[in-house]
């Protein structure tokens, strides 16, 4: 609703504040960007050179689970103030769907 | 004219209710369906003990006894316990954190009547050619096999009340976590939100496995997929798992809320902060945690293997520490306190042993070895009646003493309360503490009948006297809850006297809107620190009067759930392969359910506005009732 929005009136001290915040985050980004595509470099590089898939398919998914997190915290904002919860939840759930894809992968089907 | 212009009668009281999403008027729909679904339960229950009351009774046939034992299961857990303790969620833990109302009033309608019509659906299949007879584990060898419709209204049933379940905890969880009032930060929240909270959590992780294995069971018994079935390539082991991963962490979705019900007990009637608050909330949040690292323990005896049995036996034994401290803390909060035995006080101490018994049964089970003796024995029934009923039932029953006058106005009968709990406490053992001996005399579970040489005939007597005193229990219960409600005597925002949580800041029922302002939370127990500082007005409050944006009432969700409800009979007749009708049902259902999401989308419903006129006027109004009350008798327990 129309009424409902504010108008934000910043100081320059605040103004300068959130233009340096801006850039560090627009750093992290980038630097995370280029880690990205060296980590996908990798993993083309791995399976192009034909090496043992039981080298392979371990490597490949430890760098998915790099990218992943890159992912949520660079581009997701998942660092920001206010994420804790979110985090807290997303962490316990993966951690949790972990253990549970293991203990079945081991006692059901090895 | 806003909505809060009340209209009486009965027909638009219905309509009300129907179309309500007033969270605490959604907690008296829970109470009363789930309230009968219980009834429901403990007649099959009834059932079960009169057939086993004397060797080779043919009160039940064998298929029958299957059928009433497979249904007093799913339904206490799924259609009785769950609702109960959604009801005190609802009605309480909003008021506890100050808020509004829950974060979406509309899914907290949906979640109900997904509920209720998914229960309805289930116990349909009593009249429609049999109920499911396969255990309410439901395993996937035994199912498969199963004739008649019963497991296929088990699966569907189930599918829609899941779904139901699931929306009530995504709810819950937004709620605690956003709309808490200003100073009610996470370790200051009331036990109860904080098991309302975990609980919630284990049922957003819970709930998905139990909806894909039902998924696998729907398609293979309807549409001839082999998930389960051995000789196609299938693995039937994979549905115990999938059942169990949600099973265990689903036991402690009940057993966690009951722990909150008592420890809002325990602090208020021995009039002390609870002993250890930081040490109980994280026992909670470790409890939820270990509930999903343990659920093989329930398949010991299916051939996993040592190493598998040994590393889930360990996990299980963890379990006992966190439990352990949440005794221990209650134990002391007790001690040295101001202690008054009401009704609610006396299940609480109760609870103690009970549930205690129940605990040290479950690590007896966790170790591997003998629960290759105990498996699949009365032991077993022992066990979890144990920890089920001398926990989460005990927990309902207190917890109805405790928040019958926050959610109706009135006050039950101490007396009668206190009759209740002899006859449900004294028969509660009686029926159950005889059968561990049962189990290991060797009675396995899940039998009809048995025989008169077995020796087993005493005990099997005892235990079903025990379940009539149970009974006799709950039926002045009933009594109790009619009586309280013909005489009618209001009562006021505190009626305990020693109420400490901001629930009972507010008036007994608390008016549509919750708190006119919103309070200010200073610290633990906030309504107890401003009495303790004798604030005459009850609270502080965090903001000016003002207007109040309410959501309007929606009949959509009942109309939502009504579909799937008609889509289920649709998917499960359809199979008959003779039925012309069935595959044109099934569409109409889904039509009206995704008609109903339609039109809920693109019809803009803004709510309306209590004005702050009104809510002067409203105020005046509740202060009135409140001097004509105390003018004339004191309300409540003082």
């Amino acid at each position: 609703m129309a009424h409902d929005t504010h108008d934000i009136h910043r100081s320059r001290a605040e103004y300068e504040f959130v233009k340096r915040k801006r850039a560090t985050e627009m750093r992290g980004q980038l630097t995370s960007f280029a880690i990205m595509i060296f980590l996908t470099l990798i993993a083309f590089t791995l399976v192009a050179a034909e090496f043992s898939p039981y080298l392979i398919v371990p490597i490949l998914l430890l760098l998915a689970a790099i990218q992943v997190v890159l992912q949520l915290y660079h581009f997701m904002h998942m660092g920001n103030k206010g994420h804790g919860m979110m985090a807290f939840f997303m962490f316990s759930g993966m951690f949790i769907a972990f253990l549970t894809v293991l203990a079945m992968v081991t006692i059901v089907w090895w | 004219m806003s909505s809060n212009a009340q209209k009486t009668g009965f027909g638009a009281t219905i309509w009300d209710y129907i179309t309500t999403v007033d969270h605490k008027k959604i907690a008296i729909l829970y109470l009363i369906s789930g309230g009968f679904f219980f009834l429901v339960g403990g007649v099959e229950a009834m059932l079960i003990r009169i057939q086993l009351m004397k060797a080779g009774n043919d009160f039940l046939s064998a298929g029958t006894y299957n059928e009433v034992l497979t249904m007093h299961g799913t339904t206490m857990i799924f259609l009785a316990a769950m609702p109960i303790l959604f009801a005190f969620m609802n009605s309480i833990a909003p008021l506890q954190i100050g808020a509004r109302d829950v974060a979406f009033p509309f899914l907290n309608s949906l979640g109900f009547w997904l509920f209720f019509f998914g229960g309805v659906f289930l116990n349909l299949s009593w009249f429609l050619g049999g109920a499911p007879d396969a255990g309410w584990t439901n395993y996937a060898s035994l199912a498969l096999a199963s004739e008649g419709h019963g497991i296929d209204f088990y699966s569907l049933g189930l599918t829609i009340s899941g779904f139901g379940s699931l929306i009530a905890g995504i709810n819950f969880l937004v709620t605690i976590i956003n709309m808490r009032a200003p100073g009610m930060t996470y370790m200051r929240m009331p036990l109860f939100t904080w098991t309302t909270f975990v609980a919630s959590a284990l049922i957003l992780l819970a709930f998905p496995p139990l909806t894909v294995g039902i998924f696998f069971m729907i398609f293979d018994r309807l549409f001839g997929a082999n998930f389960f079935d051995v000789t196609m390539g299938g693995n039937t082991i994979i549905w115990e798992h999938f059942f169990w991963i949600f099973g265990h962490p689903e036991v402690y979705i009940l057993i966690l809320p009951a722990f909150g019900i008592f420890s809002e007990i325990f602090a208020i009637f021995s009039r002390k902060r609870l002993f250890g608050y930081t040490a109980l909330v994280f026992a909670t949040i470790l409890i939820g945690f270990y509930g999903f690292m343990v659920w093989a323990h329930h398949m010991f005896t299916t051939g996993l293997g040592p190493t598998a049995n040994a590393v889930f036996a360990l996990a299980t034994m963890i379990i006992a520490v966190p439990t352990g401290i949440k005794i221990f803390n209650w134990l002391l909060t007790i001690w040295g306190g101001s202690i008054s035995f009401t009704v609610p006080m006396i299940y609480a101490v109760a609870f103690i042993p009970s549930f205690t018994a129940g605990g040290v049964t479950g690590v007896m089970q966790a170790i591997a070895p003998l629960d290759y003796q105990l498996h699949d024995s009365y032991f077993i029934v022992a066990h979890f009646h144990y920890v089920i009923v001398g926990g989460v039932v005990l927990a309902i029953l207190a917890g109805t003493h405790l928040y019958w006058p926050k959610m109706f106005g009135t006050m039950l009968s101490e007396k009668l309360g206190k009759w209740t709990f002899w006859f449900f406490f004294i028969g509660f053992h009686l029926t159950f503490f005889i059968q561990h001996f049962l189990g290991l005399m060797g009675m396995p579970r899940r039998v009809y009948t048995f025989g008169a040489d077995q020796g087993w005939d005493l005990f099997n007597a005892i235990s079903t006297v025990g379940a009539f005193f149970m009974a006799v229990g709950v039926i002045i219960l009933l009594v109790n809850v009619v009586m309280t409600t013909i005489k009618n005597e209001r009562v006021g925002n505190d009626p305990w006297g020693d109420g400490r949580t901001l629930e009972w800041a507010i008036p007994s029922p608390p008016p549509f809107y919750n708190f006119a302002q919103t309070p200010l939370v200073r610290g633990l127990d906030p309504y107890w620190i401003e009495k303790m500082e004798g604030n005459k007005e009850g609270m502080i409050y965090a903001e000016p009067l003002g207007d109040i944006h309410m959501p309007n009432n929606s009949f959509i969700p009942f109309v939502m759930s009504l579909g799937m409800f008609v889509a289920s009979f649709g998917a499960l007749y359809h199979l008959d392969g003779d039925k012309a009708w069935a595959l044109p049902v099934l569409i109409i259902g889904l039509g009206i359910t995704f008609g109903s999401m339609l039109v809920r989308s693109w019809k803009d419903d803004l709510g309306f506005i209590v004005t702050k006129e009104e809510l002067i006027a409203d105020q005046e109004r509740i202060q009135r009732e409140a001097q004509a009350r105390e003018g004339g008798k004191n309300g409540g327990l003082k």
